[in-house]
């Protein structure tokens, strides 16, 4: 058990580089007029 | 022990960022993606490299130790070599100094597949908001309804341009959209079938102020399964300040219980905007830098899908942030934060959009690096059937990418499409070295021409807030995996 530093989330976004873009996602805009979605917000829906 | 030879190369700055938010040390990695909490100890140790990197100075035990002695630190050396030793572990799993994303740039074919569009249905409104970039309604134009035939053409351009896509998105926008309700109804009916004939299925959202939001509307809504996004600012005072009628009155009292009641129609509304969905939004601006306090008036009325965004506005406006302000918002989001933990554990839950964020179920990098789409997979059309890359550009000529009446109207301007195409992450000099890069997707198109003329160049603003509400944001995750595991 670490003693100094406690993971709490093991993600692997950088492999996503070569998997994703299928494009099924929605559509996000981040502007506050409208649904003020950046991808941050959003799940892959694969 | 950390192999600090590697921080010869690898820059902290840009690839790991720690911070310090409420009782906790926080360290994202921004390549992996992943999230540590630290103690006190491990936190010096980071930054103390990323000082020494910073300096330009060389990255060794003895550097380490001289800048922790310079900050009045007592180095132990027993708890460094620990500290050092489950730093290399978390290197070597790639959690933590994980190795920089390899830079795939979005392939797009060349023909853009358009999958959603922005149908303007009314270029008119029945408030006077003040800080309307649409110039209350008619985007420097003339106030004007779009008709049947341009909006069955643009549902027509959107299925026709989607390629294999079988979800397509249809927005309905204005102005506000349902003074325009009759061609709303047609057009959902028209979706419907001409969807089907296309074997795929429209999704349709609509974005309204609320003033019409009567029993026979949210009925169809409800029926239609639209999502709905409602645009209350919080407070009556401050909303009533900024989205007033054309008369001065205030629209609070109109709008609110109505906003009520439709929310109260959907309880299982998804804070991931997936589904059928409703959220009600807000805009805060200089006068309500308090806006944690609005979002909590709107928790308070029962709303539990919250967005409350800051106004983009030109300098010269009284209402656009001044010098002084951040200082005021950082602290705003800090309180919203843990107000939401509070309401949390108290059962009295709501989610603030910017604070959702789905770590590891979160799109894949290619999404990431291209953000809204706007200009070849999102498109925006006027009443005229004028296309737009986005709801923002609307009116703007030099934006252009085509209409629907030309004979060539599912060729979109190829220069405005590449120039869209292009303004990705990889491409913004600030973005490629800003450790939120993965999250934020470079900004806002629309914001980002406004302040700096270029679409490669953002509005530095926008950045510090982005990056506040993801510090909080990851704040907020870590604090309910640690109650989880409680
Ligand atoms: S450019 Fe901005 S306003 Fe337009 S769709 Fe993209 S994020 Fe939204
Ligand atoms: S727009 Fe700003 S916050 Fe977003 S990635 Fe670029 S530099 Fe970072």
């Amino acid at each position: 058990m670490a003693k100094h530093i406690q993971t709490i989330v093991k993600a692997n976004l950088s492999s996503t580089a070569k998997t994703g873009g299928c494009g099924k996602c929605q559509t996000s805009c981040q502007s506050a007029c409208k649904t003020s979605c950046t991808v941050g917000n959003q799940v892959c829906v694969k | 022990m950390l192999n600090l030879v590697y921080f010869k190369e690898y820059s902290i700055k840009k690839n790991v960022h720690s911070y310090r938010q409420g009782d906790l040390f926080i360290a994202h990695d921004v390549n992996s993606g992943s999230l540590h909490v630290l103690d006190e100890g491990a936190y010096d140790v980071i930054k103390a490299i990323e000082k020494l990197q910073e300096m330009l100075e060389t990255v060794n035990t003895e550097g380490i130790c001289q800048v922790l002695r310079q900050a009045g630190k007592t180095v132990i050396v027993k708890e460094l070599s620990e500290i050092l030793d489950e730093l290399e572990e978390l290197r070597k799993e790639s959690t933590l100094f994980s190795a920089e994303a390899e830079i795939v740039l979005p392939m797009y074919p060349e023909k853009p597949i358009v999958k959603a569009i922005c149908l303007h249905v009314a270029h008119d409104c029945n408030l006077r908001c003040e800080y309307c970039f649409a110039g209350t309604g008619a985007f420097g134009g003339s106030r004007r309804m779009m008709d049947v035939e341009t909006g069955k053409k643009g549902i027509d351009f959107v299925l026709e341009s989607s390629g294999h896509r079988d979800h397509c998105e249809v927005d309905f926008f204005g102005g506000e959209p349902l003074l325009n309700f009759g061609l709303i109804k047609s057009l959902v009916e028209y979706g419907r079938k001409a969807g089907k004939a296309h074997g795929k299925t429209i999704k349709f959202t609509l974005t309204t102020n609320g003033v019409l939001l009567n029993d026979r509307i949210q009925e169809f809504l409800e029926q239609e399964e639209i999502s709905v996004v409602l645009s209350l600012d919080g407070r009556p005072e401050v909303h009533d300040r900024m989205r007033p009628y054309a008369d001065g009155r205030g629209s609070y009292a109109k709008v609110t219980p109505l906003i009520k009641q439709f929310a109260a129609k959907r309880p299982e509304s998804s804070p991931y905007a997936l589904g059928t969905y409703y959220y009600v939004r807000g805009t805060y601006t200089h006068f309500n830098l308090d806006f944690d306090r609005d979002v909590l008036h709107m928790a308070d009325l029962g709303i539990k899908q919250i967005s409350v965004e800051p106004v983009v506005a030109s300098p010269k406006d009284a209402y656009a942030f001044q010098e002084g302000d951040l200082q005021k918002i950082h602290e705003a989001y800090d309180r919203l934060g843990e107000e939401l933990l509070l309401r949390r554990a108290q059962d009295r839950d709501f989610n603030f959009f910017h604070f959702n964020i789905a770590l590891d179920q979160g799109p894949c990098m290619i999404k990431r690096l291209s953000g809204c789409g706007a200009g070849h997979e999102y498109v925006a059309i006027s009443p005229e059937g004028d296309l737009y890359p986005c709801h923002q550009f609307v009116g703007q000529e030099a934006y252009k990418l085509g209409s629907l009446y030309d004979e060539t109207s599912y060729q979109l301007k190829d220069t405005v499409v590449k120039s869209f195409r292009s303004a990705h992450v990889y491409s913004k000099p600030l973005c490629r070295e800003c450790w939120a890069r993965f999250a934020c997707s470079g900004g806002c198109h629309a914001a980002n021409v406004a302040f700096t003329q270029s679409l490669t160049d953002v509005y530095t603003l926008g950045c510090e807030l982005q990056k506040k509400r993801l510090e909080v944001a990851f704040y907020i995750k870590i604090k309910e995996i640690q109650q989880d595991l409680i």
